[in-house]
């Protein structure tokens, strides 16, 4: 996998160093309690409380129908133009995927 | 320290903290702490209606650990700026972070 050499250069020692590389560009956010955020990374810290610009934000609801228990997957969707993150709500920061 | 001191600079802004407990209250920015505690002046409740026991709240303390966004007026913040401190802030403090 040599698409690995471009992160072993100076600078590049701890896993916070690749948040580093995404500022300025889309990042993909998961959140504690089913939510997710697609935004622009500005600024970011050690407990990875954030910045983000044109945020998108996705919660994953299931409805659960009473009288057939069946599950219904629901999706809400919001947008922001700019928001502040609280760290300790961050499961896992990523490039987008190409889909989203 | 960075975000401290960038809510410092939103001071007397009109802002939207989301809570842990989905209670969204937007009010003007009175003060920060280190905590990241919030103070807010002149609120109002995002959905008034479903949480009728805060309407005579006027102004409020929020403890720092309670919030999960705070949704900011994207007119003030220089992003630029921001981008750069937040380089900055990784140079100073290399291996070992408090």
């Amino acid at each position: 996998m040599e698409d690995h050499a471009p992160l072993e250069g100076p600078g590049i020692e701890e896993p916070l160093d690749l948040v580093k590389l995404s500022l300025d560009e889309r990042i993909y956010v998961k959140l504690r309690g089913d939510r997710e955020l697609r935004g622009k990374l500005h600024a970011y810290d050690g407990h990875l409380n954030m910045v983000l610009g044109d945020v998108e934000e996705t919660i994953t609801v299931v409805d659960v129908n009473e009288d057939t228990m069946e599950e219904v997957v629901r999706t809400v969707r919001r947008n922001c133009e700019m928001l502040f993150v609280r760290g300790d709500g961050v499961i896992l920061v990523s490039p987008p995927s190409r889909s989203a | 320290m960075l975000f401290y001191s960038f809510f410092k600079t939103l001071v007397g802004q009109q802002v939207t903290v989301e809570l842990k407990n989905d209670l969204a209250i937007t009010g003007l920015l009175v003060s920060v702490d280190q905590f990241l505690n919030i103070k807010l002046d002149n609120i109002k409740v995002v959905e008034e209606s479903r949480y009728p026991h805060m309407m005579a709240v006027k102004n409020c303390f929020i403890r720092g650990s309670v919030v999960r966004y705070v949704q900011l007026p994207a007119a003030s913040v220089d992003t630029a700026l921001l981008q750069d401190a937040a380089r900055r802030e990784r140079q100073q403090q290399p291996a070992g972070r408090k």
